[in-house]
């Protein structure tokens, strides 16, 4: 039953990982079609290296995805805990136009702000509203749930006693939040901002609608890609893009495994 | 916990410091939110088809580069769209500048129509000299005051000589046989579209006649079940690598695709076909207007202009152009099809809104039945 | 006294800009879609037409053909990723990290570009069929059917699924499961009374994160579909893009909108879950 349980769960990360397969091996094909491998080649790198274009949209992709995790994260930080001191009715109120971006299609928030923003051009009498600021503002917007509700579950965790405590020790409220709220909600910050910058680096849906010819990230530029011969420098830069999460990804596994290690000593040294 | 948000801080930052590096090799130009810092220095956003320019591979000119090379103050902004619907929604939209796009003869008529198009000032461009008398005058800008020509070309029927039986080529009639059901593209935007259902059914493709529109659309419903895919520029993969056997599209890029595969080949259906130029205009929302008309120039200047046709494949208005193109090109009948072919030509003409809207709403109609 | 004040001031300095971004970015946009479906493209002037013409023609196919599609995908990702999530969950720690961090990789990759690779694999000249051709199988037609459709949206979403249910199914104290099995419970009894009801919050937060996406979807359809199986994304897409019909487009976003407020709101009720929780990641 295990090892039926074993080899399922190998198959489901097989489908999971064989199309990625597919784009990486023809990387280095010396041909253009996918399907058929005529020649081991590097070509496609060197070609990707030479393309400022290329790289110019995965510096906007990158660019974007800082600034709007970083914004979102303090915004957002802030506004978890502000909603976590309110009183019931409102916090139910709040949350539930948090939860609005989450369960609405990414289609029809990209489509509302879309026309919000075309709007206020119309109002601004500027018709180069479209463009980086568009986008941050739009990838702000998306990111902000994610960073509150990985933060609210660690503020009700939290025992308020720490904080009246900080009080009275002649803490002033903002140390007190600093130095105990802060750090004791810290991991749910992490794990919001680094969702949040995933999501907008790799956010194609939402962009499409508000982006404008002046500043095109990645993914949408992408999908354009997409409408005509594909070339095959693409392939390259997907196995690109694949190699450096797949670094970062053991990186961090590595650290987590080290810290955990430590804590277990300390823990196995406070016992002894 | 805090050390790893530092790692992923610090690789964010060694990465979009590559990036950057990557992309500001000389470190003058401003890469970030466009506009260098120089006085003088602009950026221009041309719009235009994808496909549609000299990239620089297999031994072609590249236009954009040799432009900025020629007049490093000029910075430009290339985007590409698939269909002239596309690019007309996207200007209407608004919130966007750009400053250079080229559309086909219909669409200039009805963006002149409708004030989204700058007057040119032919003192900017002293190429436009160089354009043929048969390119001028033309129904859509009768006073050529918002357009120059850039290409001209043809429609017709591309197939596949391996998997199409000579006998059933020959009109339009090849895009609705059964035979051949799963194989077949066709155009994904309306005016294309419905132009070929009207050609077969024999009414004029500039029809304003309800009755006729709405045939055209039962047309296109018939044959939906046979198409495979509704398709712009995906058609070029497609016909490669055989995974559809024909598709109506531009005489041109025929010629490209036939450059990869040669079992490809082209006909112009006899019941006619749509005869069409791509202009270039300046939209009402260009903020650099003087600079737009110096690239509009540069791409009607002979030598490239002929370079550019080498790559994309289509007619050139200019026949000053033409020594510059591959002498087996412009032999070609299908670059350039003789007297007697092009009189069986039509071109699409300015249509009212309502009539545009009603195809739209027939179009959307076929593609949801 | 002095010092609640101190907090609620704060609280109000802490909340004021999300507040203000919230109303501005979200609130608004949604009444600027409602007052485009509720006026006419052309005048301008108010209208039901939009609204009346998303529930005539074919749209309300369109609109089945979505959530059917969608919510059969959702059940195929539950039914394939149950297991995988349960199996992830009963690995020593270390490993339980590598294999979650092996699931979310996916989902940091252009879905577009994996997207596309299925339609590498699956067509008639792609790379199954050659495979299969050197076997003496086939062509087999696989893409461009609804089977097509509905893989495309498992394969994209499935990590969406697997990692809600993996969240719950951790958390799940194995003495609960010893101690029904100690009751006499068969392993059967043990998963349908035991574990399956503790995991129901990651089941609704799982499947609502399949449904949403897959139900809006305009690139999968495009590229692995037929020219019948369009979807509502599909549509709303063009009405933008190419059509030049933003008011049809807001009136379908906005039906689309509510349809999933109504499912979304039905599964949450289903699993009583309380604002609280929000979606479990």
């Amino acid at each position: 039953m295990k090892r039926l349980n074993k080899i399922y769960t190998v198959l489901i990360f097989m489908f999971l990982y064989l199309p990625m397969l597919v784009l990486i091996v023809a990387s280095f094909n010396t041909g253009k079609d996918i399907t058929d491998f005529e020649g081991f080649t590097f070509r496609q790198y060197s070609a990707l290296f030479r393309d400022r274009t290329l790289l110019t949209l995965l510096w906007h992709s990158l660019e974007v995805a800082v600034l709007s995790s970083l914004i979102a994260t303090v915004m957002g930080t802030a506004a978890a805990v502000g909603i976590h001191r309110m009183r019931p009715r409102l916090r139910s109120l709040v949350l539930t136009v948090t939860n609005i971006p989450m369960t609405n299609p990414d289609i029809v928030t990209g489509v509302s702000l879309s026309l919000l923003f075309v709007f206020m051009g119309v109002l601004l009498r500027n018709n180069t509203i479209l463009g980086f600021w568009t986008l941050l503002i739009a990838h702000v917007t998306f990111n902000l749930p994610y960073v509150i509700l990985n933060i609210m579950p660690k503020l009700s965790q939290m025992d308020p006693a720490l904080q009246e405590a900080a009080l009275d020790l002649g803490c002033t409220p903002f140390q007190a939040f600093r130095k105990v709220t802060i750090h004791e909600i810290m991991p749910g910050i992490i794990s919001g901002a680094i969702m949040a910058f995933t999501m907008s680096l790799d956010d194609f849906v939402i962009s499409y609608f508000v982006y404008g010819p002046s500043y095109v990230t990645l993914p949408v530029e992408i999908y354009n890609y997409t409408k005509k011969p594909l070339q095959p420098k693409i392939y390259a830069l997907f196995a690109l893009l694949f190699a450096l999460i797949l670094l970062m990804m053991v990186l961090m596994n590595l650290l987590q495994a080290r810290s955990e290690r430590k804590k277990n000593l300390q823990h196995t040294a406070h016992a002894i | 916990m805090k050390k790893m948000f530092a790692l992923i801080v610090c690789f964010v930052l060694a990465l979009t410091g590559c990036a950057q590096f990557a992309t500001n090799p000389t470190s003058s130009e401003g890469s970030a939110s466009g506009s260098g810092e120089n006085t003088g220095d602009v950026t221009i956003n041309v719009y235009n088809w994808g496909q549609y320019i000299a990239s620089g591979d297999d031994g072609s000119i590249d236009v954009i580069a040799e432009f900025e090379k020629e007049y490093p103050n000029i910075h430009v902004n290339y985007t590409t769209y698939d269909s002239n619907e596309t690019m007309y929604s996207k200007l209407k939209t608004g919130g966007i500048s750009v400053d250079v796009i080229i559309p086909s003869d219909y669409m200039i008529a009805r963006m002149i129509n409708e004030d989204m198009l700058l007057p040119l000032n032919f003192d900017n461009i002293p190429n436009y000299q160089y354009i043929d008398e048969a390119y001028k005058n033309t129904t859509y800008d009768p006073e050529n005051r918002y357009s120059i020509p850039y290409t001209w070309g043809t429609v017709g029927i591309i197939y596949n000589t391996k998997y199409v039986d000579e006998a059933d080529i020959g009109g339009w009639e090849l895009l609705w046989n059964q035979k051949y059901a799963g194989k077949i593209l066709m155009f994904g935007n309306s005016r294309d579209a419905f132009g070929i259902a009207e050609e077969l059914l024999g009414f004029d493709i500039n029809t304003t006649d309800d009755q006729e529109l709405q045939a055209a659309a039962e047309k296109l419903k018939e044959q939906k079940p046979l198409v495979q895919q509704y398709v712009m520029d995906e058609i070029f993969d497609l016909m490669e690598n055989e995974e559809a056997w024909i598709a109506p599209y531009y005489a041109g890029d025929f010629l490209t695709m036939a450059a990869e595969n040669e079992d490809l080949a082209f006909y112009h259906p006899s019941q006619g076909f749509n005869l069409f130029i791509d202009a270039m205009c300046i939209p009402s929302c260009c903020q650099n207007k003087e600079a737009a008309e110096t690239f509009i120039d540069f791409l009607c200047r002979p030598d490239i202009a002929g370079g550019n046709m080498n790559w994309i494949c289509y007619g050139t208005p200019e026949t000053e152009a033409r020594q510059y193109i591959d002498e087996e090109m412009t032999a070609s009948e299908v670059a350039y099809p003789d007297e007697e072919t092009l009189s069986k030509g039509s071109i699409f003409l300015f249509l009212p809104q309502e009539t545009n809207q009603r195809m739209e709403e027939l179009w959307l109609q076929v593609k949801t039945n | 006294m002095k010092r609640n004040k101190h907090l609620l001031s704060g609280t109000f300095l802490l909340t004021a800009p999300y507040i203000v971004w919230m109303i501005i970015f979200i609130l608004i946009p949604l009444g600027v879609v409602v007052f485009y479906a509720l006026t006419d493209s052309v005048t301008g002037m108010f209208t039901l037409g939009n609204l009346s013409k998303v529930f005539t023609g074919a749209f309300p196919k369109v609109f089945g053909r979505s959530v059917w599609y969608s919510l059969v995908a959702s059940a195929i990702c539950l039914l394939i990723g149950y297991p995988v999530a349960y199996f992830i969950a009963r690995q020593k720690p270390s490993t339980q990290r590598i294999l979650y961090m092996l699931v979310m990789l996916p989902m940091c990759m252009s879905f577009l570009l994996r997207t596309l690779a299925w339609v590498g694999i699956l067509r008639d000249t792609g790379i199954l069929n050659t495979l299969l051709g050197k076997i003496g199988i086939g062509p087999l037609h696989l893409i461009r059917t609804n089977g097509a459709v509905i893989l495309g949206m498992v394969y994209n979403y499935l990590p969406y699924m697997i990692m809600p249910l993996y969240t719950v199914i951790m958390k799940i104290d194995p003495l609960l499961i010893e101690a029904a099995e100690d009751l006499g419970c068969s392993s059967r009894h043990v998963f349908t009374k035991v574990v399956l009801p503790l995991s129901l919050p990651g089941i609704i937060s799982g499947v609502t994160m399949v449904f949403v996406p897959a139900v809006s979807t305009f690139y999968i359809s495009q590229k692995l579909g037929s020219t019948s199986t369009t979807m509502i994304g599909d549509v709303i897409e063009s009405q933008f893009k190419s059509a030049n019909n933003p008011n049809l487009g807001a009136a379908l976003s906005l039906v689309l909108m509510v349809l999933i407020f109504i499912c979304v709101g039905i599964m949450n009720r289903f699993a009583g879950k309380d604002n609280e929780g929000g979606v479990v990641v």
